[in-house]
């Protein structure tokens, strides 16, 4: 996907003053937050869980090549066919290439992040294949030609009156006066156009939140219902993901299904979770004729054995963007490429390079909610750190940055010199500012005085006191030394 | 309590801002420390904990502050700073920035374990519970992040806070959210640290409270800063200050008339 996060800023200065946008924002505090809060709070295992989860993530990326190879095998024996895809290319060409071999016209797909890595919808298109999304928030965005906002909830940009417009936009061979006020109807809506499309399609494609290696078993976990039917309808189920999903044992996944749903929107669990071992059997009801899983590296294989693997632990739960204070300051579009909040900001430099997404990283006040809240315990912030340093070797940041650090520095380790000149600051703000209490401008901290006052300092620095009562013997019983 | 036998031997961080910008604060962290027993000693040779170099990306010149500080402060008992995020930075970071450097590691090692925030220090660490102090207003009290999630400090301030005569604390909604300070990222991100700091105000406005009370002053400069340019009427002071029963001054940002 072609990435606009070098235009963060200019992103998030229109974010910020899109006002249906931020009524939007302003709903995850109570509804995500405050869900995922009563979860957690109902068990109290929970932290113990994030532990477990951190560890089998850790132990499947020292091990990764044979977790997956076990997937492979697996996947074989039940009659399945794995692709593997060092590129974005190479995915999206074997995708094409299945749905080419026979003879497909539409296909369906279920929510799947790592397609919109691939633009997969565009490239089918430009193919002469047409995509349809089944998951409710993606087919909205796709009637909208719009990106998912968030990783869980792609369309939590919207209110719902946007939604209604779009509908009576698209659903065009509709009344354009029918009641479109209640959530349910546009929910049943949807649901008709989707109905027709599910029957014929020649392909199903989904992602996978797991990949299981010790029975070459796929996982979805969803809500709506349409992933089924996306997988199972159509003869041939294509299952997109990448490296880092494989997980070793069905144990293991009873782990990761008590953390994502808690940590995802606060449920216990969620409506379905879908298992699939390879094409439909003998003696199986439904399912498809063919199964193929493509599996995409896209720079993954990189974060192996760097400071940074961890990030490669993510299991796209979404909770550290639902409680980021900048994500929810400025939504998930601004970010400029496929993964939002936290988890883009440390994720996306790797994936893209630091040089097309510095911006990213440097938008955090490294407040740490992220980290407080991620279900594997992914350092967020110490990541998004180390990308900093990265542009700072690289001279990626500004010059008049890198100088000031530098002269900060060069002044702070010189305690005498760095004294005489704070004290002189000090007095120069009071005396400019004793008045009222604060500066409305400031030299090269306009940032800081476009928005808000800067208040005077007090005067005499602490350290100008001390002198002034060590030399008076006034010392308060302080050693000064 | 200036004249102590005690041998608990404790030196102040009085932190960059404190020193700048607010120095009674650091005033009323000696006293808080003197009453509790302890013998307080400010080493005269420091500066910056080197924060801003090391959040930006700048190591070099953060591992140069980070030494400094570290050889300033490592012979003494405890060190104690009226700051989360400073005393975060000491006894969370430094030990990171060191990883790969054996000798420095462990001192930092050493330097972070006797390192503590103020309110903390007191509870935690000197089993303080009650302080003779008198304060007459409604208060609330912002969790300022580093503080909150490296160093667990949220109920040490409000334990002491409970015992000041007069005082009533009314939380505000989202009182662990961040204020939008983070350092060079409200400079650097203006627009975004003015929404995230425009909530807080909201949130803050609407608890009644007549005084914002937090642990760090980076904070409480953008919090008051925003507050007096918006004309509210709440005022902000450093908890230390309130709990030392060192209020005569006017808030921050408040002017003299």
């Amino acid at each position: 996907m072609s990435s606009s996060c070098s235009s963060f800023k200019q992103n998030a200065a229109v974010a910020i003053h899109d006002p249906k946008l931020q009524g939007a924002l302003g709903k995850l505090g109570d509804g995500l937050q405050a869900r995922r809060a009563a979860a957690v709070g109902q068990l109290p295992e929970f932290d113990a869980l994030r532990n477990d989860a951190q560890r089998i993530k850790r132990q499947v990326m020292a091990d990764l090549d044979c977790y997956l190879e076990q997937f492979e095998s697996k996947v074989l024996e039940q009659g399945g066919q794995v692709h593997w895809a060092s590129t974005a290319d190479d995915a999206r060409n074997a995708v094409l290439d299945i749905c080419q071999k026979v003879g497909a016209k539409t296909v369906t797909k279920g929510k799947s992040m790592v397609t919109e890595e691939l633009e997969l919808n565009n490239f089918l298109a430009d193919n002469g294949i047409e995509p349809v999304e089944t998951d409710l928030g993606e087919y909205i965005l796709q009637l909208r030609k719009e990106a998912p906002s968030h990783i869980v909830v792609p369309a939590v940009h919207l209110q719902q009156d946007d939604i209604a417009k779009t509908f009576v936009k698209s659903h065009a061979q509709l009344d354009p006066s029918r009641d479109l006020t209640e959530p349910e109807r546009l929910v049943g809506e949807a649901r008709e156009a989707l109905r027709e499309r599910f029957f014929a399609a020649d392909v199903g494609i989904t992602g996978a939140n797991y990949m299981v290696a010790e029975t070459g078993s796929t996982v979805i976990v969803t809500n709506e219902g349409n992933g089924d039917l996306t997988q199972t309808l159509p003869k041939v189920h294509v299952v997109v993901t990448t490296i880092e999903r494989v997980i070793p044992t069905l144990e293991d996944l009873s782990t990761f299904l008590r953390l994502l749903p808690r940590s995802a929107t606060g449920q216990e669990a969620t409506a379905y979770v879908t298992l699939s071992s390879g094409p439909k059997r003998e003696d199986d009801w439904h399912g498809p004729q063919e199964f193929h899983v493509v599996i995409l590296d896209g720079g993954r294989s990189e974060l192996l054995g760097s400071e940074n693997q961890d990030v490669l632990n993510c299991i796209r739960c979404g909770a550290c963007m639902n409680h980021c204070p900048v994500y929810g300051a400025v939504g998930g579009h601004a970010y400029g490429w496929v993964y939002p909040g936290p988890i883009g900001s440390a994720l996306t430099p790797a994936l893209i390079g630091v040089e097309k997404s510095s911006a990213l990283p440097n938008a955090s006040t490294f407040c740490g909610r992220c980290v407080e809240v991620c279900p594997v315990k992914i350092p967020l912030t110490d990541i998004m750190r180390r990308w900093r340093v990265e542009e700072q070797t690289k001279k990626l940041t500004s010059p008049f940055q890198r100088a000031g650090l530098s002269a900060w520095a060069w002044l702070a380790t010189r305690p005498g010199l760095y004294q005489a000149l704070t004290g002189l600051t000090a007095w120069g703000m009071k005396v400019v500012g004793r008045r009222r209490g604060g500066l409305t401008r400031l030299p090269f901290a306009s940032g800081w005085t476009q928005y808000r006052n800067f208040p005077t300092p007090e005067g005499k620095t602490f350290h100008a006191q001390m002198k002034q009562k060590a030399k008076t013997k006034a010392n308060l019983g302080v050693r000064y030394e | 309590m200036t004249e102590t036998t005690s041998s608990i031997q404790v030196a102040l961080y009085v932190t960059c801002l404190v020193d700048v910008m607010r120095p009674s604060v650091g005033f009323a962290a000696i006293k808080l420390l003197q009453n509790a027993g302890c013998d307080v000693i400010v080493p005269k040779q420091q500066t910056c904990c080197g924060q801003p170099g090391y959040n930006s990306g700048d190591e070099v010149a953060a591992k140069a502050l980070a030494q400094q500080v570290i050889e300033t402060f490592e012979s003494y008992d405890y060190v104690v700073a009226p700051s989360g995020s400073c005393a975060g930075m000491i006894k969370d970071h430094y030990p990171k920035l060191f990883s790969k450097d054996a000798e420095w590691h462990s001192r930092a090692l050493a330097l972070a374990k006797n390192t503590h925030e103020l309110t903390s220090f007191l509870v935690d660490e000197l089993g303080v519970q009650t302080l003779d102090a008198h304060f007459e207003g409604s208060v609330c009290y912002h969790d300022s992040c580093a503080g909150l999630r490296e160093l667990n400090v949220k109920a040490q301030p409000r334990q002491l806070l409970s015992s000041v005569k007069g005082l009533s604390l009314q939380e505000m909604k989202g009182e662990e959210e961040c204020c939008g300070f983070g350092g060079l990222f409200c400079v650097k991100y203006s627009d975004i640290s003015n929404t995230m700091v425009s909530r807080k105000l909201d949130n803050i406005e609407r608890s009644g409270a007549d005084t914002l009370l937090a642990g760090d002053l980076g904070c409480l400069l953008n919090m008051a800063g925003k507050m007096t340019r918006e004309g509210s009427t709440v005022k902000a002071r450093h908890v230390a200050e309130v709990l030392a029963g060192m209020t005569d001054l006017p808030a921050i940002g408040e002017g003299e008339g």
